[in-house]
């Protein structure tokens, strides 16, 4: 029998179910769908898939062994390069990443293997089925190194760390460790139990996470200094931006930090069983076109909206958001409005907003991200009623740590300069990846810079390298 | 980090004070700093300033007006806190000014104390202005008169000191003294109306603003005020502002964006919190 020329579809909740609820969208794989899935690999000696992977897994490796039914030594495999398996499974950008570069995909008429939900699929298997093989490494290099943050980029380096024998400390000023994971990503598309899983995995590695400690305040940067043979410091780019247009401070304007940290590390969507609350709008405006922008509006619908529109000043073509994130929220009943830009809110004499005035767009020249760029049209401005506006234009580096480490080197955006190679910054023995360094990118980039970080904080500690001198 | 209540004493109706275990924001916290307080799993995160510091604990006053305040108020002693975040925001800029007016109401009265303390430790006269709604809600005042120069009481019904409100306090002490900076803690009404004595006096203020805040460490933008005309996030720029300067209407406007979840949730809870006549 020959392979199929598509993936094997992902078991989903139906979008009329899913949109009442907060339960994961896709279901994951069966053993058998997974093994079908699996013979569709080509094992090819050449594996190119490999290098879409930021953190380089051994993807055709895995994926025999998922064919060859040994699902525990499947898992064995993948946690030799990536730590978060079930989390990147299921958020990773695959389509650019490892699947664009798939041979099957590159057969007229085929897709490519569906990598990422193989990884998905190892990973919940093992979470199932395997009992906790706790590793407990010793600290056996007596050397301590502080972690600043613990969102993918922490997480991974001290993971590895722990591994080679360090004694690590992450130190993270939520309440829950994960970073954008628990404040950001919605539990519709990664449940924070599975976060909390993987945390567990690291502490189970002996690294300690120290909750509620934000550095610069509780700790200071000093003392981190004289107390650590090395610092990493993977805070994210977690300050919102806002457009600044007239009328952001009516009641009903969210930044989407403020809207998805309450809905989900605050479990708004279950007030008032949980304290916090969130507004439930009925007409919701989104701003923007990438995957927070997806993310808070999938958010609002199951909150209860009647409609929710996503303005957006280019075009489907330019979006940044997932495919799959976008074909989602389409089938969900989210209304896309393109090449439109809000220019103001209206509100009313209470103070709460009511509207945005918009105004169409055409695409002119590339621009510096070669995407064309958008020219508004004159006369064409228009008015969207609304209750609530969430704004997820961006985010910006974090301010109130950085500027604590003198002599720390920052870019014209105010996020870190570093040796791409190694992690190093301008400052001895302070390395740091992640969303602070690159701005806003991926999970699975942060954990890559994670890892190269790591390899080399070692090799600077073992006095094999120093990237000081 | 044991976030444990070692002590807590009634201030006045509904308004506690206490003393909470936690070595990590002893050891770092200065005046006008605040912590995020989470009570337990299901809590919301709520900012409360830090009212004093002692070798391994800090102090906090809290008014109940609130599903979290209520739940608050209702801990005992040798109760743990969930979570405490902190000390966040900047500290007070204090120096040595020369004669500094403080003008504290309900619990911002806590709020200044620090700040008061802060201020003797730079040698500065202290002319101070404490309101309330009537006796029993002024608060702290033997504290304050250990540390000023002068203090003058004023009650919405004369139940204590003026009849009247702080700004007539504030200009009973500018009669009297030459003032060179002031501090407003309160009500944000009350500190709408304190800057707006101060522009008058030309006289500059330092206000503590209170907005509705979420993580406290500038990553959500809940707590924008817009001062000088510049969006500020009152967590990581502030919490204290110059008062001249704040768009205070647009601030009291914030603050009630959440009124119906609020009483919803207040009123959920003390349907099954029992009687608290006593709190
Ligand atoms: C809504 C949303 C959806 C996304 N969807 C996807 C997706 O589908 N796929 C994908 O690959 N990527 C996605 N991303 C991007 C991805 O989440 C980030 O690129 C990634 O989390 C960056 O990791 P990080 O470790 O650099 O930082 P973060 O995850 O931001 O973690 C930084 C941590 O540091 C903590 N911190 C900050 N300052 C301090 C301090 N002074 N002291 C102590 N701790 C501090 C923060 O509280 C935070 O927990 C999404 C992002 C958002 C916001
Ligand atoms: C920097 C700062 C310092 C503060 N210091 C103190 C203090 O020392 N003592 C004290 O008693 N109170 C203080 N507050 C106010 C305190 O945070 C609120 O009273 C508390 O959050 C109310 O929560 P609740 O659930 O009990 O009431 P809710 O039912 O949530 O609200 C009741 C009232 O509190 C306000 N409020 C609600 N949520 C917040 C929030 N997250 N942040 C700020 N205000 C909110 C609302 O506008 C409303 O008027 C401070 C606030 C800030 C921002
Ligand atoms: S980690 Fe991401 S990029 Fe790498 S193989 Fe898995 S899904 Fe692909
Ligand atoms: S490129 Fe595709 S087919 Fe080839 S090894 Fe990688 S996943 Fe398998
Ligand atoms: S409370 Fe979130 S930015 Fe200030």
């Amino acid at each position: 029998m020959k392979p199929p020329t598509k993936k094997v579809p992902m078991p989903e909740q139906e979008p009329e179910e899913r949109i009442k609820n907060f339960f994961e969208v896709a279901l994951g794989y069966s053993e058998e769908q997974a093994i079908i899935e699996a013979r569709r690999c080509l094992q090819c000696p050449s594996h190119p898939c490999v290098s879409g992977c930021p953190v380089g897994i051994d993807i055709p490796g895995f994926i025999k062994k998922i064919k060859e039914q040994d699902f525990t030594e499947s898992a064995r495999i993948l946690k030799k390069y990536n730590n978060l398996p079930a989390i990147c499974g299921r958020v990773c950008p695959q389509e650019v990443q490892c699947e664009e570069r798939c041979v099957v995909g590159k057969i007229p008429g085929s897709e490519p293997v569906a990598i990422g939900r193989l990884e998905r699929f190892i990973a919940d298997w093992e979470a199932t089925n395997v009992k906790e093989t706790k590793s407990n490494p010793t600290s056996s290099k007596g050397k301590k190194i502080a972690v600043i943050g613990s969102g993918p980029a922490g997480l991974t380096v001290a993971a590895d760390l722990a591994k080679m024998g360090y004694e690590v400390d992450i130190f993270e000023t939520l309440h829950k460790p994960g970073g954008v994971l628990v404040y950001g990503i919605p539990e519709f598309r990664l449940p924070k139990s599975i976060v909390e899983r993987e945390v567990k995995y690291i502490e189970s590695l002996s690294v300690k996470i120290h909750l509620n400690t934000p550095v610069g305040k509780a700790i200071s940067v000093e003392e981190l200094l004289n107390d650590y043979d090395a610092v990493f410091i993977g805070v994210g780019a977690g300050t919102p931006k806002f457009m600044k247009i007239p009328g952001t401070n009516l009641n009903g304007v969210y930044s989407a930090n403020e809207f998805l940290t309450r809905v989900n590390l605050m479990k708004a969507y279950m007030f008032p069983e949980y304290d916090t609350p969130v507004k439930k709008g009925t007409n919701v405006v989104v701003v923007g076109g990438g995957n927070v922008a997806m993310d808070a509006a999938r958010s609002a619908l199951r909150l209860g909206a009647k409609n929710v529109i996503v303005v957006y000043r280019r075009t489907e073509q330019e979006m940044p958001a997932r495919r799959e994130e976008y074909f989602h929220a389409v089938e969900e009943g989210v209304k896309f409005k393109w090449l439109t830009q809000p220019l103001r809110y209206i509100g009313d004499e209470k103070g709460r907003v009511t509207g945005v005035e918009c105004i169409s767009m055409e695409l002119g020249e590339p621009d510096e991200s070669g995407r064309r760029r958008p020219i508004p049209i004159e006369d064409s401005r228009f008015i969207i009623e609304t209750d609530m506006v969430i704004e997820a234009i961006g985010t910006d580096a974090n301010r109130f740590l950085l500027s604590q480490f003198k002599g720390l080197a920052l870019n014209k955006y105010g996020y870190i300069v570093t040796d791409s190679e190694t992690g190093a910054t301008s400052l001895k023995k302070v390395f740091a990846g992640g969303d602070i360094v690159t701005g806003a990118a991926t999970v699975i980039e942060a954990m890559g810079a994670g890892k190269r970080a790591a390899y080399w904080m070692d090799k600077f500690l073992n006095g094999e390298y120093d990237p000081w001198r | 980090m044991s976030n444990r209540i070692i002590k807590k004493t009634k201030l006045a109706p509904q308004v506690y004070d206490f003393v909470v275990e936690n070595q990590q924001i002893a050891s770092r916290a200065k005046a006008g700093q605040f912590v995020v307080v989470r009570i337990d799993e299901k809590g919301e995160r709520i900012p409360l300033t830090i009212a004093d510091i002692y070798e391994d604990s800090f102090r906090m006053v809290v008014r109940a007006v609130g599903k979290t305040t209520y739940q608050l108020c209702m801990k005992k002693e040798n109760d743990f806190l969930a979570d405490v975040i902190g000390p966040l925001g900047n500290p007070s800029e204090i120096e040595h000014f020369g004669n500094v007016m403080l003008v504290g109401g309900g619990v911002g009265i806590a709020t200044l104390l620090p700040i008061a303390k802060e201020l003797k430790n730079h040698d500065n006269k202290l002319f101070v202005v404490l309101g309330g709604r009537s006796k029993e809600y002024v608060i702290m005042l033997n504290e304050f008169e250990k540390l000023a120069d002068q203090v003058i009481i004023t009650t919405d019904d004369g139940s204590m000191g003026i009849k009247g409100v702080v700004t007539d306090g504030m200009d009973l002490v500018v009669s009297k003294a030459k003032i060179d900076v002031a501090w407003a803690v309160g009500p944000t009404v009350m500190m709408k109306f304190c800057s707006l004595k101060a522009k008058e006096m030309n006289l500059k203020i330092w206000v503590s603003l209170n907005p509705i805040m979420v993580d406290g460490t500038g990553m959500c933008g809940a707590c924008r005020v817009t001062v000088d005309g510049q969006m500020k996030f009152a967590c990581v720029d502030g919490p204290e502002f110059d008062g001249t300067k704040v768009d205070w209407d647009e601030l009291l406007v914030r603050l009630v964006q959440y009124r119906d979840e609020e009483e919803q949730s207040l009123k959920k809870f003390l349907e099954s919190a029992g009687d608290l006549s006593w709190l």
